[in-house]
């Protein structure tokens, strides 16, 4: 149960991936897909940061008497990792809205079908 | 100024330029300050080969000394890739100018803002020493991507466009996964450094794991068959240009990625060991082989023929590296060089028929062999190479892949090769049979043959592919050192 416990985090993500992938794979209305990839793509952000933590350990900042502190490096890389998902969400959430104005719908499962020509 | 610090150059113009290409307005200048930006990339890397095939390049972002600073750490593997990347990139701009002011008719300066962010994020790709940095190059050259495949006309585009940005990024954040992993057990992002720590940790269920992640998620980013849904869509409702480019550099780098890490991070008596990998990527390759070649005869529409072709041609590729051999990666390489030679030729010389006839169909072409001779025989030249006849540049390739199979005594692999050749014999054909052996009817406009600005750059790339048929020392010599480093040095397993 302790280890369970002591390993939280990583449950946390696990779950929080599964969910975000099937999102990803099972929903047909693109917004809900982009949020499903959002959802994946944060419990990745959440194992990184898990990771630069260490127990007993203090925020990484010098100063008097601290000897222990957290891995600063996991914080940076998905400083720039959030903003990489915050870039994918704007493009993603553009194009739905440039579909919806195309097509007037947002849902996957039959758009392009009627399209005639050389579909398919 | 020394090639080492020149060489980080090669992505920071087009980057730089990028940015001053988004402010310009009008037609022109947009394209001018991009070509420019390209030229001056592909020189830069051009330089950059023969200087690192003699000693690997290491250039310290910042004067922090590497493994905790961002290297571009450079040897004859990345340079290979990235100079066709940035040459692949100075032949097609020329081409550019007239299809793109036909297709994307406004807005031209983000237009090419895009494509240069596309272009210095696959040349960050293969200069990065670090494996961070790999990550957030590819998210800026697939975003780019995402960007310009939607600059489409046809509203398909948008759709193409939507599927690869989640396919995409499924793909990117898998090797995120796999990079954190090789974090938290080594420590390390650099990739020189992560080999070197690695053999202590490798016996690990974590870092079993983030190989699987990295070649699931190449795998997805190089289309590798189950994973290559998102292609024939973005390649043929993309921009002509942008399918021209795309397909010359996009799969390529993923491919390098993968191999970067398979080979030189785990190390192939590892990686290969540890998980059925040789199995694996050759049954993917030959399926990769039969499903495109099959998928591809069949198409009505000949830009997703030969995005269907692109498929079976990745198969290729997959199966050089499957046979883990000097003669097996290089045959890899070269068929990398010489696929994006000629099929850039080949979309290229769609993409001009798209530009005088408005559409791609099998149908629209019919009896063009008369009306645009010039077109239709580089469209029919630049096929004999993606069939592999002698002279050509796919020869070449496909010799040493022959060479690769037999090697190892896999005869049935020359088998397979030879079919799936026959039948990229029977999809070219039918374009050319289309082109000369049908009436044009009298319900289609007549059109005469293409300017010389689309058709000089396409006869230059088919002249390429008959070059590289015949002088092979660039490319057998650049593909075999680049195997050669990626093996370190002349192993086998």
């Amino acid at each position: 149960m302790m280890t369970i416990l002591s390993f939280i985090n990583y449950w946390v993500v696990v779950v929080l991936m599964m969910i975000g992938f099937y999102c990803v794979i099972a929903r047909g209305n693109m917004a809900k897909k982009v949020m499903g990839l959002n959802l994946f793509q944060t419990s990745v952000f959440i194992l990184f940061i898990s990771a630069g933590k260490i127990v007993g350990g203090s925020t990484p900042i010098l100063r008097e008497g601290v000897e222990m502190y957290s891995n600063p490096l996991p914080h940076v890389l998905i400083l720039t990792a959030i903003v990489v998902g915050v870039a994918t969400t704007a493009v993603g959430l553009a194009l739905a809205v440039r579909i919806n104005e195309a097509y007037g719908s947002i849902e996957d499962d039959h758009l392009g079908d009627e399209d005639d020509g050389d579909g398919q | 100024m020394t090639i080492t610090e020149l060489m980080p150059f090669s992505v920071l113009v087009p980057l730089i330029a990028s940015l001053v290409c988004a402010l310009l307005p009008g037609r022109f200048w947009p394209w001018a300050v991009t070509l420019v930006a390209v030229i001056v990339s592909a020189v830069i890397a051009a330089f950059t080969l023969p200087a690192a095939a003699q000693v690997t390049l290491s250039y310290a972002f910042g004067n922090w000394p590497p493994p905790i600073g961002i290297e571009y750490r450079v040897d004859a593997a990345n340079a290979f890739v990235a100079l066709l990347v940035a040459g692949m990139a100075a032949v097609a701009l020329p081409w550019a100018k007239k299809s793109v002011d036909k297709e994307v008719p406004e807005r031209q300066g983000a237009f090419y803002a895009l494509f240069l962010l596309a272009l210095s994020g696959l040349l960050g790709i293969t200069l990065s020493g670090d494996a961070f940095n790999i990550f957030v190059f590819l998210e800026i050259s697939s975003l780019a991507t995402y960007g310009l495949i939607a600059h489409g006309s046809d509203r398909r585009a948008l759709l193409a466009s939507f599927r690869y940005l989640i396919m995409g990024t499924v793909g990117a954040t898998f090797l995120l996964i796999g990079i954190g992993f090789l974090y938290i057990m080594t420590g390390t992002l650099n990739l020189a450094d992560l080999a070197e720590r690695l053999p202590e940790v490798r016996d690990t269920s974590t870092v079993r794991a983030a190989l699987a992640f990295i070649i699931v998620g190449m795998g997805l980013k190089l289309a590798m068959l189950p994973l290559h849904l998102w292609l024939p869509n973005a390649y043929t409702y993309a921009p002509s240009f942008v399918t021209v480019f795309l397909a010359g550099t996009a799969t390529k780098v993923a491919l390098y990625v993968m191999l970067r890490f398979v080979f030189t991070v785990f190390a192939p008596d590892w990686s290969f060991v540890v998980l059925p990998l040789s199995t694996v990527l050759m049954i993917l390759g030959v399926a990769g082989m039969f499903a495109g070649s099959w998928v591809a005869m069949f198409q009505p529409n000949i830009k997703r023929m030969l995005a269907y072709s692109s498929v079976a041609q990745v198969g290729y590729m997959v199966l050089g590296v499957s046979l883990v051999s000097v003669i097996g990666l290089s045959a890899a390489f070269l068929h990398l060089f010489n696929h994006a030679l000629m099929k850039t030729a080949l979309f290229m010389a769609v993409g001009t028929v798209i530009y005088q006839v408005g559409s791609a169909r099998l149908k629209d072409v019919r009896g063009l062999g008369r009306t645009m001779p010039w077109t239709l025989t580089a469209f029919a030249l630049a096929g004999l190479s993606i069939i592999g006849v002698p002279l050509t540049a796919g020869f070449v390739s496909k010799w040493y892949l022959i060479q690769a199979a037999l090697d190892q005594g896999q005869w049935f692999l020359v088998v397979l090769i030879l079919v799936t050749s026959l039948m990229a014999v029977i999809y070219i054909w039918r374009v050319i049979e289309a082109a000369w052996f049908q009436e044009r009817s009298i319900k289609q406009p007549d059109v005469g043959e293409a300017p010389l600005a689309l058709l000089i750059p396409t006869w230059i790339l088919v002249a390429l592919n008959f070059y590289f048929g015949i002088d092979t020392r660039l490319t057998v010599g650049g593909a075999t050192a680049a195997a050669e480093a990626l093996l370190g040095g002349g192993m086998t397993p």
